[in-house]
């Protein structure tokens, strides 16, 4: 099998279920020009890309694990931890593996010299973060509760707190950018870029949960976010069924 | 029991300062005898430039072994020195370059060979998922006519959008993601 025929043209039927974004969602309006049309090709199994880079890049800092540290004084905000396990397809702790993450400060601001929302910068905050997974796949972060922010997609659109995830997985095929989003948020509603994934159970997969255990008495709130990857051997295809 | 992946979400156009903090695109040290260059343009669907996307590369080394431990063919030695993996943003003309090797033939589906090959993620804000190609070499007449891959896309102009031009100091990619000239993409 290699290119899907007719009906099931290749990039439909998974776009269809939901479970992933489809890539022209024209609410969100940056996909009109970018999404490719043309039906996708069914890429065979190889070592090609059941392989895949280890770390992705050089060694993670000691510090990179913490946003609220990386400068002389705290940023401002609401301090939170964010955990969580990195899952295969097949529910394997992914170990040893790259998370890289970024985000706006509490104010809604990013340092990107693009951020053009008036919002206040903050000194002591980059918003830019890394670190390997442990034995059991587990990643853990502490930064800042991101804000709001604006963005010119439609009259009055606000993109909801979210922070932005990227994991490499066991191989090439796990390869996986996506954003964490936080329990509760009245915009996510509004948002075209987490509603562009039509199934409510996997919108639920992107939205942390608030968790009383990783809280940490005066000191800050806990959020746990699991992710699960593509697995090495699972075919996509059946697991969505 | 297998479980639902998590969604992919878009990049967005904000990732700069997290992943291209330092210069990932260079694969091998500019001195490398059999260094290359591989450069290329991002285009929209409008023919316009994309100058907020970030593209990656992930391939085998110049005997075909990747360095990773499911590739575990003890016959063939791993380079040391190379990892397979880049990283580069588009620069304001659309632009990503690499500096790299060219990897050899690696197996195939059923005992076949693919021709020397590239994989390719493109990320970009507008992209809600990455898109996947790959960048095969205008040297390789002969591997590339019997590549697995290659002869699994049907429309011959589509086919030829994965090989690289020579540019005699480098190979070209240019990768369209919509409209005339389209890039292959391919789903796993
Ligand atoms: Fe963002």
């Amino acid at each position: 099998m290699a290119q899907r025929k007719g009906e099931e043209a290749a990039g439909h039927r998974r776009e269809d279920d939901g479970v992933q974004p489809p890539y022209l969602y024209p609410d969100y309006v940056a996909t009109r020009l970018r999404a490719p049309k043309k039906p996708l090709i069914i890429l065979p199994r190889t070592l090609s890309d059941t392989t895949g880079p280890a770390y992705g890049r050089g060694a993670v800092g000691d510090l990179d694990d913490d946003l609220t540290r990386q400068h002389s004084g705290e940023p401002l905000g609401e301090r939170i931890i964010v955990t969580g396990r990195v899952l295969d397809g097949d529910g394997r702790p992914v170990k040893s593996s790259l998370v890289e993450i970024w985000q706006a400060n509490a104010a809604g601001r990013y340092t990107h010299h693009l951020d053009q929302h008036p919002a206040p910068l903050d000194p002591n905050f980059s918003g830019a973060g890394r670190c390997l997974t442990d034995g059991e796949g587990r990643y853990r972060f502490v930064t800042v509760k991101p804000g709001a922010y604006p963005w010119k997609n439609h009259d009055n659109a606000w993109r909801p707190a979210h922070i932005h995830f990227s994991l490499f997985g066991p191989a090439f095929r796990s390869r996986l950018i996506t954003q964490m989003y936080f329990p509760g948020d009245p915009l996510l509603e509004h948002d075209p870029i987490c509603q562009s994934v039509r199934d409510p159970k996997s919108r639920q997969r992107m939205i942390s949960t608030f968790d009383l255990e990783t809280t940490q008495p005066e000191w800050a709130l806990g959020y746990t976010f699991d992710i699960v990857l593509e697995g090495r051997d699972a075919t996509p295809m059946e697991n969505h069924r | 029991m297998s479980s639902v992946p998590t969604p992919s979400q878009t990049i967005g156009p904000f990732f700069h300062d997290a992943l291209l903090d330092k210069n990932y695109s260079e694969l091998v040290s500019p001195d490398h005898p059999e260094g290359i260059r591989i450069k290329g343009t991002v285009y929209d669907g409008a023919g316009e430039v994309v100058p907020d996307a970030m593209v990656e590369i992930w391939q085998a080394d110049t005997a075909g072994r990747y360095d990773h431990p499911t590739d575990d063919r003890e016959d063939i030695s791993l380079h040391e020195d190379f990892s397979g993996f880049g990283r580069s943003g588009t620069d304001a003309g659309g632009e990503f370059s690499f500096l790299t090797v060219k990897p050899g033939p690696v197996p195939g589906p059923d005992g076949k060979v693919q021709a020397p090959h590239v994989m390719v993620s493109v990320f970009a804000r507008g992209l809600l998922k990455r898109l996947v190609t790959r960048i095969y070499f205008p040297d390789e007449e002969v591997a590339n006519a019997v590549d697995p891959v290659l002869l699994s896309i049907e429309d011959p102009e589509l086919r030829g959008t994965l090989i690289a031009r020579d540019e005699g100091d480098a190979l070209r990619f240019d990768i369209h993601l919509q409209g005339d000239g389209q890039t292959a993409f391919f789903e796993f």
